[in-house]
């Protein structure tokens, strides 16, 4: 039998109150509960968070770098979505 | 598209500073080099961790054990970043220990040297681990984003490896007359292995051009290398210690410090295989693995039995 039959984990961490967890890297455990304690043993060992999310990278579904190209073109085009397409006067304030 | 068009598209990825991702497309011959080179780096962190493993036992003090235990724990750390970044690069984990333990993949020769004495321990953390850290520093900008992230990681934890090492051979240094030969010991036997670990010189190096062009290295070993000796120079005389090299000295047209050629014929030993601790290493992980399958085993069951209550 081989660590191979262990599944992959992505870990993300939270590394204060208020931030969002951020993905750090990945491991291989038999089962979630082990998988959150060698994240915690791996990821860390110098107080880098506060809160640990493991999932199974098998459940990861990513969009297709291939056709990121058209995938995103509809926010590329559309640049009246931003402050800066407005014109407004010199002397307006608070805007 | 063309595989022409596609490497055109790649090196100017490159020549821009963005960074190459897992999925991304990238040259056969690109992959091959990130797995070689990273799946070597990851077997030096965990190879790295018998010669001072041995140690930790024996540390002369209670301060002194704790902090080489954290120092190896770290080593097992950078392993697994760097086993987690091979693996982007769509191999699989197992075989790239078996790899390793079959004798196919290379691992720093470093570490094919023997820890004889508490001084090499000191001698270690400031050689080896600051040469590593000289390389690695130069690979936070490498081309291949999860490897470039793995040693930024890495780095940030390097850094008091290198200071433990030096504040401990400080102290021998401060210390009775054997506990400062000691120390010159250490030095003399580390020095020449440790300029060893930056690899070939750059007229003999197989793989430089192409890793420069690709960004997976940004300096070459050569140049490496000098900056390691110029940076470590004046910290060996602070600790009042002699680097055994008569022809060291500053070189005021280059800007830097000559030294005397390396003893290649030594490095091309180790390297395949015939160092003082090559079968010696390559044993004891084998054994580890062999001895290890029982709790990798039990964890499995216990995952499942686990599973089937929760289920139940
Ligand atoms: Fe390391
Ligand atoms: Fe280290």
């Amino acid at each position: 039998m081989s660590t191979n039959e262990w599944p992959l984990w992505e870990v993300f961490i939270r590394s204060k109150q208020g931030l969002n967890h951020k993905h750090v890297g990945s491991l291989r455990a038999p089962d979630a509960t082990l998988a959150l304690e060698n994240a915690r043993d791996v990821y860390t060992r110098r107080s880098e968070g506060i809160s640990i999310w493991v999932v199974e990278s098998a459940h990861i579904h990513a969009t297709d770098i291939d056709e990121a190209d058209a995938f995103f073109e509809p926010s590329d085009t559309k640049i009246y979505r931003h402050p800066t397409f407005y014109e407004v006067p010199d002397g307006v304030k608070h805007m | 598209m063309t595989q022409a068009e596609k490497e055109r598209r790649f090196q100017e990825k490159i020549d821009k500073e963005i960074k190459i991702e897992p999925n991304d497309w990238m040259p056969d011959e690109y992959r091959q080099t990130l797995v070689r080179q990273i799946s070597q780096h990851a077997h030096s962190e965990i190879v790295g961790m018998l010669p001072e493993g041995n140690w930790i036992t024996r540390a002369p003090n209670l301060r002194r054990k704790a902090v080489l235990l954290a120092k190896v724990q770290d080593e097992a750390g950078h392993g697994l970043y760097l086993y987690s970044a091979v693996e982007t690069l769509g191999t699989s984990r197992e075989q790239t220990i078996d790899d390793l333990h079959s004798g196919k993949a290379k691992y720093s020769s470093i570490f094919n040297y023997p820890a004889l004495t508490w001084a090499d321990i000191g001698a270690i953390g400031w050689l080896v681990d600051g040469a590593a850290i000289m390389n690695q520093v130069a690979l936070c900008r490498t081309s291949y984003g999860p490897y470039a992230r793995a040693m930024v990681k890495i780095c940030k934890e390097e850094s008091f490896h290198q200071r433990q090492g030096y504040e401990s051979l400080m102290k021998l240094c401060s210390g009775t007359p054997q506990q400062k030969a000691m120390a010159q010991d250490a030095m003399n036997r580390f020095w020449w292995p440790a300029l060893m670990m930056f690899g070939p010189s750059d007229a003999a190096s197989t793989h430089s051009d192409q890793s420069i062009k690709w960004k997976i290295k940004r300096f070459t070993n050569d140049e490496l290398r000098q900056s390691f000796v110029d940076a470590t120079v004046e910290q060996a005389q602070i600790l009042g210690l002699t680097i055994p090299d008569p022809n060291l000295k500053w070189n005021e047209e280059r800007g830097h410090y000559d030294f005397s050629e390396i003893n290649w014929d030594e490095f091309w030993q180790v390297v395949k295989g015939n160092g003082p601790c090559n079968k010696e290493r390559l044993a004891a992980r084998v054994k580890a693995k062999e001895e290890g399958m029982w709790v990798r085993e039990a964890a499995t069951a216990f995952a499942k039995k686990r599973a089937m209550k929760q289920s139940a």
